[in-house]
């Protein structure tokens, strides 16, 4: 399953577990992906299957709250056990993050300006004027008028949609070979959605970079993405191209998802939703995070894990709509 | 809007509030069983003294003229004069101020420089023993009364060991720093107790707030983390707390007065009580309610200029 | 809190708070006192008022485990007798504050308009006074003693209650159950009373659990200013205040009623963190 060395981020393994007054969450469970360079990738999943934890656990961010285990292998160095003060020089330079809220994301009381500065300053040599000019650069790159009026506007003086864009910019700051972004249009109005969607898309064009695309909403990530994984319960349960995944969905819980959004049906037919509620941390399954809210489910999946199984297109379940290409043995 | 408008508009606010305070104290006053003018006069005065008294005071005139007349006294600085120290009301009280102010100002000082960086401690060590030390240190400083700090003080540092004089507020400024030492910790350790409560809670807010981790992303320095964006953030709920803790602060302050003997407003406020001094009891009312009314102020100011979100509304 | 920032932390069950440690050590400290408060004569060793002029002045001892003062006053015997008076301090100089509070915070804030205005102006206007500044010059018009400071105390402290009341009651009106209630023609009183207020209680009893606390500390505070309980009544401030003349030659007279305060202050306020947790609404 593991791809060609030319992997720009290899993800394998990781799994991140909280402590909760004496009990252990694990909110990521055994994740591996890989990832070219240039590539958009989706990570698609309900609030709460882990897949935000999962980009703040390739960031070095989860593991002040918990523990991370697992490889996330970065031009030749596993970042999870890479000491802070080296992550720091990663962070926001080689490999950037964008939130979901554009208006709790960005600090209230400096000014735009400063916040995109302060980017520069840890992570260039430019010096005063240069990082004046550059941060100029990078509010018009993102599609914001009249930049070098506004680097000296704060936050709230912006509309939802070119907050995000700020912290498009910010993200920008130093060239990052990889964007990370944990549900960038979700707190926005659709319209706003599809321009800072396209934004993304065309910056990652342009700068050759390689983004991370995290999103509940199966409509962004089919228009965005490369290639999708699904998750639930904190577990990838199918992976593929985009293509192969919306056209062809293996696991029930992916064929749910996309059932359940309105498009391409005839006018006044009921809309299908998935029955039952996503799993709490607190208490997952022994065996398949999804059995317990499967039609499909048979008698291994209430015991055991289904791995992921396939070559190109993968899948977790022990009973998928089709066996998945290169599945060795089972029926 | 700039910060000089929002002043203003703040300073219009607090015109109304400001009328109800002025019916409150005159209403305390004149709610007293008897005659007024029995009770601001002498035991010894005459019968045309006290028609003197009343017709001074215009309590020949129906209420709301009384009140009118009042309010044109308070507003020309005409507070009558105390009974006890046989001088003009705003004469006493401004003699009496900057042993207060100074108390005050000092205790401000002390409660930031213990609940601040406890604050702090406690909430970057959230559930360790630290932390649980110090909010079990400051849960015994709630409930310890101000007056029994003070005593305690009193009784070891300046009594017992004479470290410290046991009261007074001295000529010089060391002399005052070194007097009202021991009654601005007492102040100061209730105080900051309520501050720091609430300090952790807003510091823990900040610590784990969305920017915060937007910062850390951006691979900053902690120690840029920590100044630029928890402080600052921090900073205005503690602004935001001293503003609403003067009372308790000034309230302190009275009660420390009295333990330590400190020539101020507070301690001339429980004389006058004991005197039946009503002219001076009024004017020290009336300049609490002045002074609460200038730091809630002050802290909207400094609320606007720390947040520039409020510099809009 | 500690996660809140990646996911929603599923909830324990309430009934943790009530098992933590702080929260029984409070319980206890609270029963206890509630036990002294109303059995004092059980407990008290001496008549916490007979002079003994053979014993004036002594140092705590097994004898007398507080001393005894300038009358030969057994010391612990005239702190476990005030337990009666200042416990009782927390429920006088809150009950009325309690009530009056929640009857007009709940009126103010379902009727709105004109009188919601006026009420704002004048809380306002109250919390523009230091409390105990206020509080004392109503005890000054009305005199030094405790009935005189529980009405001192009443009149200005319902305001804190009825302000919080009343934002209570206004953020329940926003609920679909108010207007329901308004379309079934249900009376004001009813959609008040019935509807509105048990939902919106929590925070204002939440409050004055804290506040009891305070009472005491308040109550003893008024005390050893001179205006509120007077000697020869055995009151926590009171005692401290007659032992300070003495504070160089036997500081015990002071001290040992001071330990009795912060006792039940902390039992309170750790009984109230244990409610306040309990109670603290999902979400």
């Amino acid at each position: 399953m593991t791809q060609s060395n030319s992997a720009l981020l290899s993800v394998k393994n990781l799994s991140t577990s909280f402590h909760v007054g004496g009990q252990k969450l694990r909110a990521v469970d055994e994740v591996s992906f890989d990832l070219a360079a240039g590539e958009v990738l989706g990570i698609v999943g309900e609030s709460g299957s882990g897949k935000s934890i999962t980009l703040r656990s390739i960031m070095g961010l989860a593991r002040r709250y918990g523990e991370v285990t697992g490889e996330v292998m970065w031009q030749g160095e596993n970042l999870v056990t890479k000491p802070e003060a080296q992550m720091r020089k990663i962070r926001g330079k080689d490999i950037a993050m964008i939130f979901q809220e554009p208006m709790s994301s960005l600090n209230p009381l400096l000014t735009v300006g400063v916040q995109i500065k302060e980017n520069l300053v840890a992570h260039t040599e430019l010096d005063k004027k240069a990082r004046h000019l550059r941060a100029i650069e990078l509010l018009d790159l993102v599609g914001i008028p009249d930049a070098l009026r506004r680097l000296n506007d704060y936050p709230h003086q912006f509309s939802g949609g070119m907050r995000q864009r700020v912290m498009i910019a910010i993200a920008l700051a130093s060239s990052p070979k990889l964007l990370l972004a944990d549900e960038p249009t979700t707190a926005l109005d659709v319209t706003i959605q599809n321009q800072i969607l396209k934004l993304i898309l065309d910056l990652s064009h342009e700068l050759g970079m390689s983004v991370i695309l995290v999103t509940h909403d199966l409509g962004v990530a089919a228009q965005t993405c490369d290639r999708l994984a699904v998750m639930y319960g904190g577990k990838l349960v199918e992976k593929g191209s985009t293509r192969d995944v919306l056209r062809n969905p293996l696991h029930r819980y992916t064929m749910g998802l996309l059932q359940s959004v309105p498009e391409n049906v005839e006018p006044r037919t009921p809309l299908f939703s998935l029955p039952g509620t996503p799993p709490s941390l607190m208490n997952l399954p022994k065996g398949c995070a999804f059995a317990p809210r499967c039609a499909h489910a048979v008698d291994a999946c209430v015991e055991t894990k289904p791995p992921l199984e396939g070559t190109q297109h993968q899948v977790a379940c022990f009973n998928p709509t089709q066996p998945p290409v290169g599945a060795g043995g089972q029926s | 809007m700039s910060t000089i408008s929002y002043f203003f508009s703040r300073l219009l606010q607090i015109i109304p509030t400001f009328l109800i305070v002025m019916v409150i104290i005159f209403l305390l006053v004149r709610a007293l069983p008897g005659d007024p003018a029995i009770a601001m006069a002498d035991a010894k005065a005459t019968t045309e003294q006290l028609e003197q008294i009343r017709q001074r005071l215009g309590l020949d005139q129906p209420l709301w003229m009384q009140f009118g007349i009042f309010v044109k006294n308070v507003f020309t600085g005409n507070l009558g004069d105390s009974i006890l120290m046989k001088a003009p009301v705003t004469q006493v009280i401004l003699e009496r101020l900057p042993a207060s102010g100074f108390l005050t100002l000092y205790a401000v000082l002390f409660s930031l420089l213990i609940a601040g960086p406890l604050a702090f401690v406690a909430a970057l060590n959230r559930n360790t023993w630290l932390d649980t030390s110090i909010r079990t240190a400051f849960q015994v400083g709630l409930s310890t009364p101000v007056f029994y700090i003070g005593l305690l003080l009193l009784t070891f540092l300046a009594a017992q060991l004479r470290w410290f004089p046991v009261g007074g507020y001295g000529t010089t400024f060391l002399e005052h720093m070194y007097h009202l030492l021991l009654p601005a910790l007492t102040v100061a350790l209730y105080t900051s107790a309520i501050i720091m409560r609430n300090l952790r809670s807003s510091v823990i807010e900040v610590v784990d707030a969305e920017y915060v981790q937007f910062a850390r992303a951006k691979g900053l320095p902690e120690r840029i983390i920590l100044g630029r964006h928890v402080l600052r953030n921090a900073l205005i709920s503690t602004v935001t707390l001293l503003g609403l803790s003067i009372g308790n602060l000034m309230s302190g302050t009275l009660v420390t007065e009295t333990v330590f003997a400190v020539p101020g407003v507070g301690r001339l406020m429980l004389d006058a009580i004991f005197a039946r001094d009503y002219p001076l009891i009024q004017g020290l009312t009336l300049t609490f309610a002045v002074l609460v009314s200038i730091i809630f102020l002050l802290t909207d100011l400094i609320q606007a200029w720390l947040d520039p979100r409020l510099r809009v509304a | 809190m500690v996660k809140k920032l990646f996911f929603r932390l599923p909830r324990k069950s309430h009934m943790v708070a009530l098992k933590r440690p702080s929260f029984l050590l409070g319980l206890f400290i609270l029963i206890s006192s509630i036990s002294l408060a109303l059995f004092p004569d059980l407990f008290a060793p001496y008549d916490p008022n007979v002079f003994d002029y053979t014993a004036i002045k002594q140092p705590p001892s097994a004898l007398h485990w507080f001393g005894t003062d300038n009358l030969g006053r057994d010391t612990f015997s005239r702190v476990i007798w005030a337990y009666s008076v200042n416990m009782q301090m927390a429920l006088f100089a809150t009950i009325f504050c309690l009530a009056i509070g929640i009857f007009v915070g709940a009126l103010v804030g379902y009727y709105g308009g004109v009188a919601d205005m006026i009420f704002g102006r004048c809380v306002d206007a109250i919390i523009t006074f230091p409390f105990l500044v206020l509080v004392i010059a109503v005890v000054a018009v009305l005199g030094p003693g405790l009935t005189n400071m529980y009405i001192a105390i009443t009149l200005v402290g319902w305001v804190y209650y009825a302000r919080l009341m009343r934002a209570e009651i206004m953020g329940q009106l926003g609920n679909d159950y108010a207007a329901a209630g308004k379309v079934m023609g249900y009376s004001d009183r009813r959609i008040i009373f019935r509807h509105l207020l048990p939902n919106a209680i929590t925070p204002v009893i939440v409050y004055w659990m804290t506040d009891m606390a305070l009472a005491i500390l308040l109550g003893s505070s008024l005390g050893y200013l001179g205006l509120g309980a007077q000697p020869p009544q055995a009151e926590w401030g009171v005692l401290i205040a007659e032992g300070r003349n003495f504070i160089t030659t036997a500081w015990w007279l002071s001290l040992m009623p001071g330990i009795a305060i912060v006792l039940t202050g902390l039992g309170f306020s750790l009984v109230g963190d244990g409610i306040t947790d309990l109670m603290r609404p999902r979400g």
